[in-house]
């Protein structure tokens, strides 16, 4: 029993729109006008966007474990950061000895005098292990970290300490030279995916493409999920986690369900994203990006799925506007907005439109009935 | 499923918060299909029973036997409530942002609560129907789309039970259900408790001795974490020590 079938439908119709215009007509407009053209979307304008779209679909998998299940992870960077050096490690190794020293190994090892592949980067040769280590490391990661948190009923404001602890290590380990990442620098100076010059706009192009698929995608999955009875035990859980356990439901089971979701969703942004920016350091993943990532959530609107994705784009497209004109002022700005939101539109961008469409509605109700009576003064 | 017999045995259970003794060498006993009411004073031990049986509390000693032979110490309380124990809190819990219909479909008894399943599951028929005639039964049928969060405090109350209903409990675990309820409501729930005792075995934990001598067949007297008296509501009103607890804390209340 649905409660809402035709708001569920209208928003069936908008992802086929949105993805429409994501899918089609960006690209053609990147592709068939000429540069000088207005219309013309430019290389740069279409890859930046790829990005902001990879930050969406860790959004959604945000979106799941806070909005839905009340559950503040803080440490969504890590998860995002584990699933990019997977990919970073693969871009690496096809480098060969095209890099600067002309060594088989990556150039930050022959600075460290590391003198053979540690045993951890060579499965990464294959494209294909890369891919599904970038998804099933950040997901193991999390089914351990989880079940020890959740397993001994850590929740709340706890869960979310815990895991901004969790950041802050990530952040340390990847930072030092002994872990064989790259250290500071982190993992830079791709070439080549697949045999493609990531330098060409085509190969952009490709990976914005899938980009746009993959979060199509991981929406039709998070919808499902929230669609199902169990995406209703994660409301519940929210609500009242007691009730939930005195119905016959382990909690600690869903919250490590949707932990792992979460995680293998950062996970894969992770992956689209090393290729489209072309480095990853560790301070994409520590405590700092893992608090913005919560602000794009809160600012879209949280519980909604959809507000995730308004959110990073938003979010992220104001710091690209903002740091080119005020560089110094985007932390106050992102920090102001985080309060305004939280202080003023809980329900962030998504709940501000449905009151205005609410208003509109009952407005559009109203108006015929208002002429109805002038008309009977008259 | 035997019919003779008890429902629930607690032997010699003890419950120590640093110290206090919040149950005392508790033994109590309830057969299949009783309805028995648990009265005491405050701080007797009638809540910490009740979280004992549904596996929220450990107790440090003692054993507590569900039916038969199912011991259900160290069990988690999903097991617990999975194995046919439904428990009504005493300020009412439920999900504020689901339908009643939501809430009721999440209570129901299914094979398997487990996430896969969950994933997958979809309501039946037969399912439907059960959670038709629950509405009917606990007056919600109005509500059924609304927001379980938007109820009075009354249609809440009512929804819990509802809701553990739903989940076809063998025992029943009730605290202060009418704690807040208007004299009506009252007595509908009192009816609705009595109709419920037909099918189930329940425990009610209650302060309002109107609405005891309303429903009680029998009663037991907690003080300090011990049974001091068990019988009809008669015999306990008479027994000696029940009024020297009763009455000699409203001599206190009163200097």
């Amino acid at each position: 029993m649905p409660p809402q079938p035709s708001a569920e439908r209208h928003e069936g119709t908008m992802f086929w729109i949105v993805g429409f215009v994501l899918l089609f007509v960006l690209p053609v407009l990147n592709v068939l006008p000429t540069e000088d053209s207005w219309l013309h979307v430019s290389d740069f304008a279409l890859n930046r966007f790829g990005k902001f779209l990879a930050f969406a679909i860790l959004a959604l998998g945000l979106d799941l474990i806070w909005g839905y299940a009340g559950i503040l992870s803080l440490g969504q960077g890590v998860f995002f950061g584990i699933g990019a050096y997977c990919m970073g490690m693969h871009l690496m190794l096809t480098i060969g000895s095209q890099s600067v020293y002309g060594s088989a190994l990556p150039d930050f090892m022959v600075w460290n005098q590391v003198t053979e592949l540690p045993f951890f980067w060579k499965p990464f040769y294959s494209f294909s292990a890369a891919v599904l280590a970038g998804l099933l490391a950040p997901a193991c990661f999390a089914l351990i970290f989880g079940f020890l948190a959740f397993r001994s009923r850590i929740r709340g404001v706890y869960f979310a300490i815990i895991t901004q602890a969790l950041a802050l290590m990530a952040w340390l380990v990847f930072n030092r030279n002994e872990t064989n990442l790259g250290g500071t620098n982190g993992l830079t100076d791709f070439k080549t995916i697949l045999g493609f010059r990531l330098s060409a706009p085509g190969t952009q192009l490709a990976l914005y493409v899938i980009t746009v698929l993959c979060l199509g995608g991981a929406y039709a999955l998070c919808r499902w999920v929230i669609a199902s009875r169990a995406g209703r035990v994660l409301i519940a859980i929210r609500d009242s986690e007691q009730r939930v356990l005195f119905s016959g439901y382990s909690p600690a089971n869903y919250k490590l369900f949707v932990f792992v979701v979460s995680a293998a969703l950062a996970g894969l942004a992770g992956i689209l994203y090393v290729p489209q920016v072309g480095i990853i350091t560790p301070a994409q993943m520590g405590v700092l990006p893992s608090l913005e990532m919560v602000v794009w959530v809160a600012v879209g609107g949280r519980a909604t799925l959809v507000g995730a994705i308004v959110g990073a784009v938003g979010v992220n497209l104001g710091r690209s506007i903002l740091t080119n004109s005020f560089p110094e002022l985007w932390p106050f700005f992102l920090g102001g907005l985080f309060v305004v939101v939280v202080l003023l539109f809980p329900d962030g961008v998504m709940g501000v439109a449905k009151q205005v469409r609410g208003k509109l509605a009952a407005r559009a109700v109203r108006l015929p009935k208002s002429s109805a009576v002038e008309g009977e003064q008259v | 499923m035997t019919e003779h017999g008890s429902i629930i045995y607690l032997e010699g259970v003890t419950v120590d918060y640093d110290g206090f003794k919040a149950l005392n060498n508790l033994n109590f006993i309830v057969n299949h299909r009783e309805l028995r009411v648990v009265i005491g004073p405050n701080g007797a031990g009638k809540t910490t029973l009740l979280d004992v049986i549904s596996g929220k509390t450990k107790p440090a000693a003692g054993r507590v036997i569900f039916g038969k032979d199912r011991d259900l110490t160290g069990m988690h309380e999903y097991e617990i409530t999975q194995l046919g124990i439904g428990r009504k809190f005493q300020a009412p819990s439920i999900y504020g942002n689901l339908s009643v219909w939501e809430n009721l479909d999440l209570s129901l008894s299914r094979p398997s609560k487990g996430v896969l399943a969950t994933l997958r599951g979809v309501s039946t028929a037969a399912e439907r129907e059960e959670i038709d005639r629950t509405l009917e039964t606990i007056g919600l049928t109005e509500q059924v789309h609304k927001r379980a969060g938007s109820l009075s405090h009354g249609q809440k109350q009512w929804l819990e039970i509802g809701m553990v209903i739903l989940q076809d409990p063998e025992l029943l675990l009730v605290d202060e259900p009418v704690a807040g309820m208007t004299d009506e409501e009252t007595e509908q729930t009192g009816r609705l408790l009595q109709s419920l005792a037909e099918k189930h075995a329940i425990i009610v934990i209650e302060h309002d001795m109107e609405f005891v001598r309303q429903i009680a067949r029998i009663v037991t007297v907690l003080h300090e974490g011990t049974v001091i008296c068990e019988g009809t509501v008669e015999k306990v009103q008479a027994d000696d020590r029940v009024r020297e607890i009763y009455l000699g804390r409203q001599k206190v209340a009163h200097v």
